[in-house]
């Protein structure tokens, strides 16, 4: 019985591994532009972001043909409104990852400590989204709660960066313009990593039928 | 919301086949119960069994605890006219009886002693607009019923079991035999309907199941598997088995 359905729903959970490791692949970029100052990392940047686009689109619409077609309930409901729910913040990591490459070409002698924490922070926020999409692959409920308190260690990157940069700001204020760029780029990253604690609460609804929010049981 | 029915621990036999195995169940009043599971898993023998329909067959026996109200309508005692009075009953095909409209309207409030022409008007006209008809026929009373279409015939059937002013209606796949039109008219009746009545509803088509009852229950191979809130039990149902039969995974 089902076997199409089934086939369907490989077919989706296919589709999420690939636009996961998009978004994985441009952050990854977005770091390697930063750190190496590699300018030649642009262009496949911004084509990696209509990847991801397009990988959005498609994947709502199976979606959307999947609810049409199977009326699914259960699982396989919760499955499918997870995927609706989580290609939207992986869609935002795509846009976040692309502000960040903006923003790059203008924040030229950055000083090692803001560096050294921003790098660290990257790797952290890399890291949720790598395996928050591993949960959603595992449907592993424990990893994805891992991924959920993950954040708060990101948001304190965050917070480290911020007072760096203030105390920088201090200390030469001529360079103000630069430290406000660095902290945008340590608040996109702060926001990647949201977006990857919303994808592992998915990952948790759509296992357990629990949401950390509330909503359906 | 208290409970208008309450079963416990009841088992159902054709002759040495048993049909049903301790099934412990309540219905809360003035709300739609869905009975669902595969074919001959028990959902319809465990309908008729609470209006005591069942009695029409050969060989059945039954055993345990069916309350209604709080009496115990397995008794000897039980008056199972007004049993049947109270629990109503409408079934898959539309059965509309080969007479006028009015008079299938009439027929039960008729075998219930009442004669009073001014009376049986008043009780045909509120029956047929409670089961959302009147509009359609009131021009045509004295017309035979079978004139109707499947969907109209359906609800003149659902007016018929309301005249005898009931608490309770069964319904046996009341739709199944309906093109998706008359089949939302009917779904929207219902839930009308639970305003003032009870409904346990017995339906092979999930989505229905979704759209109108306040409880499932997943019956399979003769015992209730699971029952629950409907959005609990469509979308995070607890026994593996509810989830395999309503993702279609067998059934």
């Amino acid at each position: 019985m089902r076997s199409r359905f089934d086939e369907q729903l490989a077919l989706l959970n296919k589709e999420m591994i690939l636009m996961g490791a998009l978004c994985e692949e441009i952050i990854t970029k977005v770091m390697k532009a930063l750190t190496e100052e590699d300018t030649q990392l642009f262009g496949k940047i911004a084509e990696l972001g209509v990847e991801i686009d397009q990988k959005e689109r498609t994947i709502e619409t199976m979606c959307l043909k999947l609810l049409l077609q199977q009326q699914p309930v259960a699982g396989d409901l919760r499955q499918i409104s997870a995927a609706l729910k989580m290609i939207t913040d992986m869609e935002r990591i795509g846009d976040q990852a692309e502000d960040i490459a903006e923003i790059i070409p203008f924040v030229e002698k950055r000083s090692a400590r803001t560096d050294t924490l921003l790098r660290e922070m990257a790797d952290a926020s890399i890291r949720m989204v790598t395996e928050s999409v591993d949960a959603f692959v595992g449907q592993d409920v424990g990893q994805a709660g891992k991924v959920i308190s993950d954040d708060d260690m990101v948001d304190g990157y965050f917070t480290q960066i911020k007072q760096a940069l203030v105390q920088e700001i201090i200390e030469n204020p001529g360079d103000g313009e630069r430290s406000i760029d660095m902290l945008m780029i340590a608040k996109y990253f702060e926001r990647i990593g949201d977006h990857a604690a919303n994808i592992a609460e998915w990952v948790v609804f759509s296992v357990t039928g629990v949401h950390r929010e509330g909503g359906i049981r | 919301m208290s409970d208008i029915i309450t079963v416990r621990d009841m088992c159902l036999w054709y002759g040495n086949h048993q049909a049903l195995s301790n099934i412990h169940i309540q219905i809360p009043e003035k709300s739609i119960t869905a009975l669902i599971g595969p074919s001959g898993c028990g959902k319809s023998t465990f309908l008729k069994s609470l209006n005591r329909m069942n009695d029409l067959v050969p060989d059945v026996r039954i055993t345990g605890d069916i309350r209604y109200k709080g009496i115990d309508i397995l008794g000897a005692s039980v008056d199972v006219n007004e049993l049947r009075r109270e629990i109503g009953m409408v079934f898959q095909k539309p059965n509309p009886f080969p007479m006028s409209i009015y008079d299938n309207v009439a027929y039960g409030p008729r075998t219930h002693g009442i004669r009073n022409r001014a009376k049986l008007d008043q009780i045909v006209e509120q029956s047929l607009r409670d089961a959302a008809i009147w509009d359609e026929v009131k021009d045509r009373l004295q017309k035979n019923a079978l004139g109707l279409s499947g969907g109209q015939q359906q609800r003149l059937c659902i007016a018929r079991a309301l005249a005898v002013k009931p608490a309770v209606l069964l319904m046996d796949e009341p739709t199944s035999a309906l093109d998706p039109i008359a089949t939302s008219k009917i779904e929207d009746l219902c839930t009308q309907l639970k305003d003032t009545y009870t409904i346990v509803m017995v339906t092979h088509n999930m989505q229905q199941a979704v759209r109108i009852s306040d409880w499932t229950a997943f019956f399979l191979l003769g015992e209730l598997i699971e029952c629950g809130d409907t959005e609990t039990m469509f979308s995070t149902p607890k026994d593996q088995r509810t989830e395999d039969y309503i993702t279609g995974r067998f059934g």
